[in-house]
């Protein structure tokens, strides 16, 4: 099985202080893998790792054995890391639309390649919202904006920090469909949770990060059914 | 009547200046958070450079379409060789973009010397349109006319491109645009270019009116400035609403209470920016 994304003994910093200690993880490509951990557990500071906001200290980070850790953001997304950020981030002055083209790109390779038309399809609430301002849809929708967004260049590897935070849960559970739905159709995903009943039910491997330390790597299967690693790392549910 | 026909073309066609100048000053402070101190000095450079351009190249506005390209490229060389290094430190910005201006001052005072050099108003624009007895300076309406393509224009790129809607998602949030791919350091960069090359631009087409001058730089700035500040950083509404308002206000301010200019021109600025501290037309950002 080919690896998608790849950290391997990865620090990061801010400033002075040390958020991440040798990370080291590995997302199989057509895989969903779930970062989980408590809050400050450093799941965010990896996704800015990866996407290049906060390039890592020592360590490397690999996209289809290709390092990236050096880039600039925007060489990284070009390169195929989709981003959805933690509390989705999508450009309130544009309209949905072109929230939407600002990011497109094609890629050669990509199987059905994600477009315009095949965003609103999937996210036909959108489609009715093309000409309105973005900071003006609903919270669930600004969240279906950030994935479209992150589809629309058609990413090998698609990192998802808290999509569902600060959503009711219908519209929990349709982001589940959709994150299920593009997994079916092969798209390599990094997925940062809180909802762990939800991360679970989606991811086939997890990592747990306990205070910038990888405190557990295994299957999804191995974490349902262990209560005293979920009691010890992420707190109880 | 014929004097306040006059004083309101005047006041349109230095609105019409001040909109070439601010439109680029709003664009560059907007995208890259940048106060850039040279920009005064572009409008000035453009002036000199097209009185040189003028004797090779007997055409005004052909002057002005290569003295702007040409301000645009040096434009494009200080974005890239100097402010670049000093992204994100706002002081050393300021510091080095005045020190830019200085150094163009001087540079100016070597090779075009200390008197004011007149550009002359093309030949089929000197006669005045006659309308009902009443003579209008065909040249400022021309001017008038340029800034109101220009602002269109501007407008189109702006919000019906998608070249438009990236440098827009810039402004709404840089980081994230870079993480979706947006090329922001090559829109800097273009932007910077465009930006300086419309004062370039402005300074030449405001040649006949204003000539080439000295201190040119430093009376346009702080117009620039109160502009930006009073429509708005970052809006284009803003800088074209901003340019024809400072550009009445200064003209008919000095015209009418010459004594009180410069109060007339300020006071109005510190009014809004103390109810309104984002300008008219400014909005939120991230």
């Amino acid at each position: 099985m080919s690896e998608a994304l790849a950290l391997s003994g990865v620090d990061a910093l801010y400033g002075e202080s040390h958020v991440l200690h040798e990370v080291s993880f590995t997302l199989s490509a057509g895989k969903v893998l779930a970062l989980l951990g408590r809050n400050g557990a450093g799941k965010t500071t990896c996704m800015s790792a990866i996407i290049g906001f906060l390039p890592p200290r020592r360590g490397e980070i690999r996209l289809f054995g290709e390092p990236v850790s050096r880039l600039v953001p925007e060489a990284i997304a070009r390169k195929g890391v989709g981003f959805v950020p933690q509390g989705r981030r999508i450009f309130p002055t544009l309209t949905v639309r072109e929230n939407l083209i600002v990011s497109g790109r094609s890629r050669a390779g990509a199987p059905v390649p994600w477009n315009l038309e095949r965003v609103v399809a999937l996210f036909p609430r959108l489609k009715e919202r093309l000409q309105q301002v973005a900071g003006s849809l609903s919270g669930g929708e600004q969240q279906m904006l950030a994935i479209g967004r992150a589809l629309m260049g058609n990413p090998r590897v698609l990192l998802m920090d808290e999509p569902s935070e600060g959503l009711a849960p219908l519209i929990v559970a349709e982001v589940g469909r959709t994150i299920a739905r593009l997994k079916q159709e092969g798209q390599s995903i990094l997925l940062v949770e809180q909802n762990i009943k939800l991360a679970l039910d989606l991811a086939d491997e997890v990592v747990i990060l306990n205070t910038g330390r990888v405190a557990f790597s295994g299957s999804a299967g191995e974490v349902r059914s262990d209560q005293v690693l979920i009691t010890q790392h992420l707190g109880v549910f | 009547m014929q004097y306040w026909i006059i004083q309101t073309l005047n006041s349109l066609a230095l609105g019409g200046l001040l909109f070439l100048l601010a439109a680029g000053f709003s664009l560059i402070f907007g995208l890259m958070r940048i106060a850039n101190l040279t920009h005064g000095s572009l409008y000035m450079l453009g002036a000199y450079v097209g009185v040189t351009i003028l004797k090779f190249v007997p055409n005004l506005w052909l002057a002005a379409l290569i003295g702007g390209a040409v301000i645009a490229i040096f434009g494009g060389l200080i974005e890239r060789f100097i402010l670049r290094a000093l992204a994100g430190n706002a002081l050393g910005q300021v510091l080095v973009t005045l020190g830019i201006s200085f150094i163009v001052a001087d540079f100016c005072l070597i090779v075009w010397g200390g008197d004011p050099i007149p550009v002359q108003t093309p030949l089929a624009l000197q006669q005045p349109l006659r309308v009902g007895g009443v003579a209008f300076p065909t040249y400022r309406l021309v001017v008038l006319a340029i800034a109101v393509v220009t602002a269109v224009a501007l407008y189109l790129l702006m919000e019906r491109t998608r070249i438009g809607a990236m440098i827009r998602a810039g402004v709404d949030d840089m980081q994230m645009a870079r993480a979706v791919g947006i090329p922001v350091s090559k829109l800097f960069t273009a932007v910077f270019c465009l930006g300086a090359g419309l004062a370039g631009a402005g300074g030449i087409i405001g040649g006949p009116i204003m000539s080439a001058y000295p201190g040119l730089d430093a009376d346009m700035l702080p117009l620039a400035l109160i502009v930006v500040m009073l429509g708005g950083v970052g809006s284009l509404l803003g800088a074209f609403v901003g340019s024809f308002l400072i550009g009445a206000i200064y003209t008919f301010g000095t015209a009418l209470l010459p004594d009180l200019a410069y109060v007339i021109l300020f006071l109005p600025m510190i009014v809004v920016i103390a109810f309104r501290p984002r300008g008219l037309f400014g909005r939120q950002t991230v």
